[in-house]
């Protein structure tokens, strides 16, 4: 049998389920990998051939997303989750430790094809890691013995489905619930209350309610929404963004979890309010381990005639909805960016205008919502939009959702009607002698002590759920380069000035941090700081420098104290730069020497 | 309503002030592409004329009513005030270049475009004296497997010009982006990654469309003197674009 | 102008790695050479012989950084002048010579002393006396701040001259259309 028949045989039935629609690329690449670990390049001949598109395509789009791969990568690939909170509760030395007891040196394949190593960014789980993907299935509550556990499994190569189930455990950890949290939403429940009037009503409802957007950018619901049923198409679309990549984030993931109902009806009722037939989920390539769950109660929605033709008996109405997984790229949670990903494409973000309301998937109108909007228009749907306006403040009606993590007693999920006070809920979650939070993630503020009587609104500390906490402990210049170095990692690459500039930032940050730091550096971090954010083309290049400017601001002292060279000295160690001469030639003396500061004779 | 006398237009022409000229435009224009039909010169990299605009390099970085955006791709509005020969915004795009210069391997001396490069007449335009940053030196074979062209993708500063070109114009796909981040990087449409084995050919427009010195034609380089090469005797600024002079 | 009566501003030059080409073009300023004698003096130079640098208030670096020798020039020339000037393509981005930072130094080492055709028991030279060469090449604006650039390969003498008198008379710098060149 050759080689080619043997891809087509698991390639086939990938093909014929996407229906050859190259719109499904990513999903299809997605899948081939399950395969063999990575996407052998005859499999790319098969696609290529059967899906007639150019292999520099498939190979553009497959070479975008950290969870693909075009090379062997280990029976075992093993991904520390690698956000700050991460790091503080110790990920990196049971990376060391891990690496040691499987030979294998991290960001590489072992020799034997075994297993590979290597850091991703932040995967969701800051309440209950550090955490790991294994084959991007995730594994939390990391210890010094779980990590003996999993190396003994994979040196056994013992398959996945034959590990400990405890060690797929997930939880939800909800600590405060309140109108959203708290619902004992009955599926259908709001659906059936909104399809007994029209449209026109519901969108009405929905602008009472003065409901504004979970993801972050706050956006008015209502007007999104009715942008978007006035624009013209032949098709309008309702996309729910579970891209959830901001580290510190995951309350997303809960909601998907164990509130997917809410998800979903909201939804239905979106398209009901624009007129759309189909939506998508996009979900985190993170949060794979979802898809089966999920798949279930889409199914179940059917057999309930929640979704599907004539919905409830409704009879034009008609919607589905579809979950497209991601596959490790942060910038897809930005609108423009998860479309193109959606069409099977690399997650570059678009030109705006025009915006998604008017031109989204496939150039048609689409409204792009967060998890937690569609939860909340459920609960709109529900009890109307004057009760829920009636919530939260005056800018900011209704509840948001936290994800709190870091140096508290309890990290999970809580709950509060906007215009609560960071210190409440530094109270509530068990946090001591705190030094900062950061609200919304790196792309969102680092406040310090002295700002925790602010609150969590719109008009204040906006914020699309991540709640970091960290205490006196902690160093917050290294907070800031971890920070940094996620944003690095994840520029798409597209415009120039986050391409290099994130990785220049980094590497000014690495400077400070490995004592080679000067004032000359300092302010070559505050002039690039600013060329990002003028000349960026999206919101990741403005914000990428958001935790450098907040941390200087708030926490001087951190910088200062590496800035430890008066006169500007380089970045690289000097007598580093001679090793390998010296080990070349044996030569150890004073001449094979460079001091690291110029000492004047 | 000011009138600038140098300017004609009548009473139904809309237009923009760029550094206090004015500027008329139709719809669908982009405020380059106003310029440009003006006469004006507004710096850009990935922008050509005959393609659609993409936006990425932000060397055409302006001011339009106090907001700074991509001129290649913003559309302008009636009145918009747009700034761009500022030391502000001028001192930005020398650091966007400066950025593009140590991403690459850029050694104008041993390279067979240089005179012809818009990359280095648009630094020389902008007074780039030194690369400023520290370089990445990055690792990034050449392909001389094709006949007739080679390939030096140091000098790439992914513009997508022969990307656009190659779908756009020829219906071939040679050229493609891949990777991401400061990891993005051209590849060409063949299982080998070779040129030589993809369907590409010295007709292709993507032959023509660089604005650097990547994809270079074998055994003509260093034809015209040096003095005689498109930005020796006029600034870029001066110049009838490129690409538009190139082709014929 | 008449500046001959002020003191003479102090120049040094030196060459790292680079081909001697910048030096060339500096002298390309021909007669402009003696115009240029009223007004400064050399101090380390290699048209001065003078083996050390002492004070002097402009230095002018051909060539970039390829072994420990060039470094401590450098930092010695950092140290002494008031001004430093990059001069040349390898001063500024390390030219001709950092075509070979991709390569791994050993792995050069390795090629040219012990790999190539024909070569009978090679060692790579361990004499202390020889500067130890840098796993890369570096631009001199990688290990010490520096003041002005003079960019081409070589920068004509008229962009060196341009430069030199604008500093000696106090202003900054500029070039132009014509003077800037990279090649
Ligand atoms: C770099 C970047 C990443 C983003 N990631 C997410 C995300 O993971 N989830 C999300 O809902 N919105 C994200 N957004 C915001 C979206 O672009 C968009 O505003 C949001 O999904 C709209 O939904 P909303 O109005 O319900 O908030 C991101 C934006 C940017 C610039
Ligand atoms: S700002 Fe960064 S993420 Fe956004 S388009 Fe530019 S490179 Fe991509
Ligand atoms: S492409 Fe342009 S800038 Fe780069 S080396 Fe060639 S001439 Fe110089
Ligand atoms: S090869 Fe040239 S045209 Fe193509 S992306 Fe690179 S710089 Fe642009
Ligand atoms: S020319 Fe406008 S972004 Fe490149």
């Amino acid at each position: 049998m050759s080689q080619i028949t043997t891809h087509a045989e698991y390639l086939d039935p990938i093909l014929a389920h996407y229906k050859l629609n190259q719109h499904n690329l990513l999903q299809m690449l997605r899948e081939a990998q399950e395969h063999f670990g990575y996407i052998h390049p005859e499999a790319i001949d098969y696609l290529e051939q059967q899906l007639q598109l150019p292999r520099s395509m498939v190979e553009g789009v497959a070479s975008f997303y950290s969870l693909l791969y075009l090379q062997p990568h280990g029976e075992y690939r093993v991904l520390f989750s690698d956000n700050i909170t991460d790091r503080m509760l110790g990920n990196m030395d049971l990376m060391e430790s891990m690496c040691g007891q499987l030979w294998v040196e991290a960001g590489k394949v072992s020799e034997d094809g075994l297993v590979s190593i290597n850091t991703t960014s932040c995967t969701g789980m800051c309440d209950q890691g550090p955490a790991v993907l294994i084959n991007n299935i995730a594994i939390n509550h990391l210890t010094q013995d779980r990590i003996n556990s999993l190396c003994e499994l994979i040196r056994e190569r013992v398959p996945l489905s034959g590990w400990p189930l405890e060690f797929f455990a997930i939880e939800d950890n909800i600590h405060k619930k309140d109108i959203l949290l708290d619902s004992n939403f009955k599926f259908g429940s709001a659906l059936a209350e909104v399809l007994q009037r029209s449209s026109e009503e519901i969108l009405q409802e929905i602008k009472t309610s003065k409901l504004r957007g979970r993801g972050g950018a706050g956006f008015s619901t209502g007007s999104k929404w009715e942008f978007c049923r006035t624009a013209p198409g032949a098709q309008h679309y309702v996309v729910c963004n579970a891209d959830e990549g901001e580290p510190g984030t995951f309350k997303d993931r809960v909601l998907l979890n164990s509130y997917a109902d809410m998800v979903f009806e909201g939804m239905t009722i979106c398209a009901h309010v624009i007129g759309a037939k189909k939506g998508f989920i996009y979900l985190r390539g993170e949060y794979r381990y979802l898809l089966d769950h999920l798949h279930a109660i889409l199914q179940r929605r059917r057999q309930q005639s929640l979704l599907g033709n004539n919905i409830l008996g409704y009879t034009d109405f008609n919607f589905d909805i579809e979950i497209h997984l991601g596959a490790g790229a942060y910038i897809c949670g930005e609108e423009s960016a998860l479309i193109e990903s959606l069409e099977g494409k690399r997650g570059t973000p678009r030109n705006r205008p025009p915006f998604p309301v008017t031109s989204g998937y496939l150039n048609q109108p689409t409204v792009v919502n967060n998890v937690e909007t569609f939860a909340a228009a459920s609960l709109i749907g529900l009890h109307g939009g004057a009760w829920y306006a009636n919530i939260g403040t005056e800018t900011s009606s209704g509840t948001k959702i936290l994800s709190v993590s870091g140096d508290c007693a309890h990290p999970g999920l809580y709950e509060y009607p906007f215009g609560v006070t960071v210190a409440q809920v530094l109270a509530d979650c068990g946090a001591k002698n705190t030094q900062a939070v950061q609200i919304s993630g790196p792309s969102g503020i680092c406040i310090a002590a002295n700002e925790f009587e602010r609150r969590i609104a719109f008009d204040d500390l906006p914020t699309a759920g991540a709640f970091m906490v960290f205490d006196q402990s902690r160093d917050m210049f290294e907070v800031a380069r971890n920070f940094v170095h996620f944003f690095k990692h994840e520029s798409c690459g597209f415009c120039t000035p986050c391409r290099v500039g994130t990785s220049l930032l980094s590497n000014m940050m690495n400077k400070l941090a490995n004592g080679h730091g000067s004032p000359y550096d300092f302010a070559e971090i505050e002039k690039l700081n600013e060329l990002l954010l003028s000349t960026s083309h999206c919101g990741l290049g403005h914000s990428a420098c958001n935790p450098v400017l907040d941390t200087i601001a708030k926490f001087r002292p951190a910088y200062d104290k590496r800035l430890t060279h008066k006169e500007y000295i380089p970045a690289f160690d000097l007598d580093y730069a001679l090793s390998q001469a010296r080990q070349m030639t044996g030569r150890d003396d004073t001449g094979a020497h460079l001091e690291r500061i110029h000492v004047s004779k | 309503m000011s009138q600038n006398s140098n300017t004609p237009h009548n009473k139904n022409q809309t237009t923009f002030t760029l550094d206090g000229k004015t500027i008329p435009f139709s719809e669908g224009q982009t405020i380059i592409q106003a310029a440009m039909a003006a006469g004006e010169y507004i710096p850009h990299l990935c922008f050509n004329p005959e393609f659609k605009p993409h936006g990425s390099c932000k060397i055409c970085t302006v001011t339009a009513n106090g907001r700074q955006t991509a001129s290649c791709t913003q559309q302008p509005q009636v009145d918009m005030m747009v700034e761009s020969d500022t030391k502000q915004i001028n001192d930005e795009r020398r650091a966007l270049l400066q950025m593009l210069f140590v991403e690459g391997n850029h050694f104008c001396p041993s390279c067979e475009k240089s005179g012809d490069c818009q990359l280095q007449a648009t630094a020389y335009e902008l007074d780039m004296m030194s690369p400023h940053f520290d370089h990445f030196s990055p690792n990034r074979p050449l392909d001389a497997s094709h006949g007739e062209y080679l390939l030096d993708f140091n000098r790439c500063i992914l513009c997508s010009l022969c990307a656009r070109a190659s779908s756009d114009v020829d219906g071939k796909n040679v050229f493609s982006l891949a990777g991401r981040g400061i990891k993005t990087h051209l590849i060409v449409n063949s299982k080998s990654g070779k040129l030589a084995d993809t369907d590409f050919t010295g007709d292709d427009k993507a032959a023509h469309v660089c604005p650097v010195g990547v994809i270079i034609k074998k055994r003509v380089g260093f034809a015209v003197p040096i003095g005689k090469r498109s930005f020796d005797e006029h600034p870029i600024s001066a110049t009838p674009h490129p690409i538009v002079k190139g082709a014929i | 102008m008449n500046m001959s009566t002020k003191p003479k501003l102090r120049i040094a030059t030196a060459t790292l790695a680079g081909c001697f080409g910048c030096h060339m073009s500096f002298l390309d300023i021909d007669e402009r050479l003696f115009d240029l004698m009223e007004l400064v003096e050399f101090d380390r130079s290699p048209l001065t012989d003078i083996k050390t640098c002492g004070p002097c208030d402009i230095g002018l670096i051909e060539g970039g950084l390829c072994n420990a020798e060039n470094v401590h020039v450098l930092r010695e020339f950092r140290a002494n002048c008031k001004i430093l000037v990059a001069v040349g393509a390898c001063a500024i981005n390390g030219g001709l010579p950092a075509q070979r930072n991709h390569l791994s130094l050993s792995m050069i080492l390795e090629e040219v002393y012990h790999a190539q055709h024909g070569l009978v028991d090679g060692f790579i030279p361990n004499d202390p006396e020889l500067p130890l060469p840098l796993d890369q090449v570096h631009p001199i604006h990688e290990v010490v701040k520096v003041d002005y650039f003079i960019p081409g390969c070589p920068p004509s003498g008229d962009a060196i001259w341009k430069v030199l008198t604008d500093l000696i008379a106090g202003r900054e710098p500029e070039l132009g259309h014509g003077l800037v060149h990279y090649d």
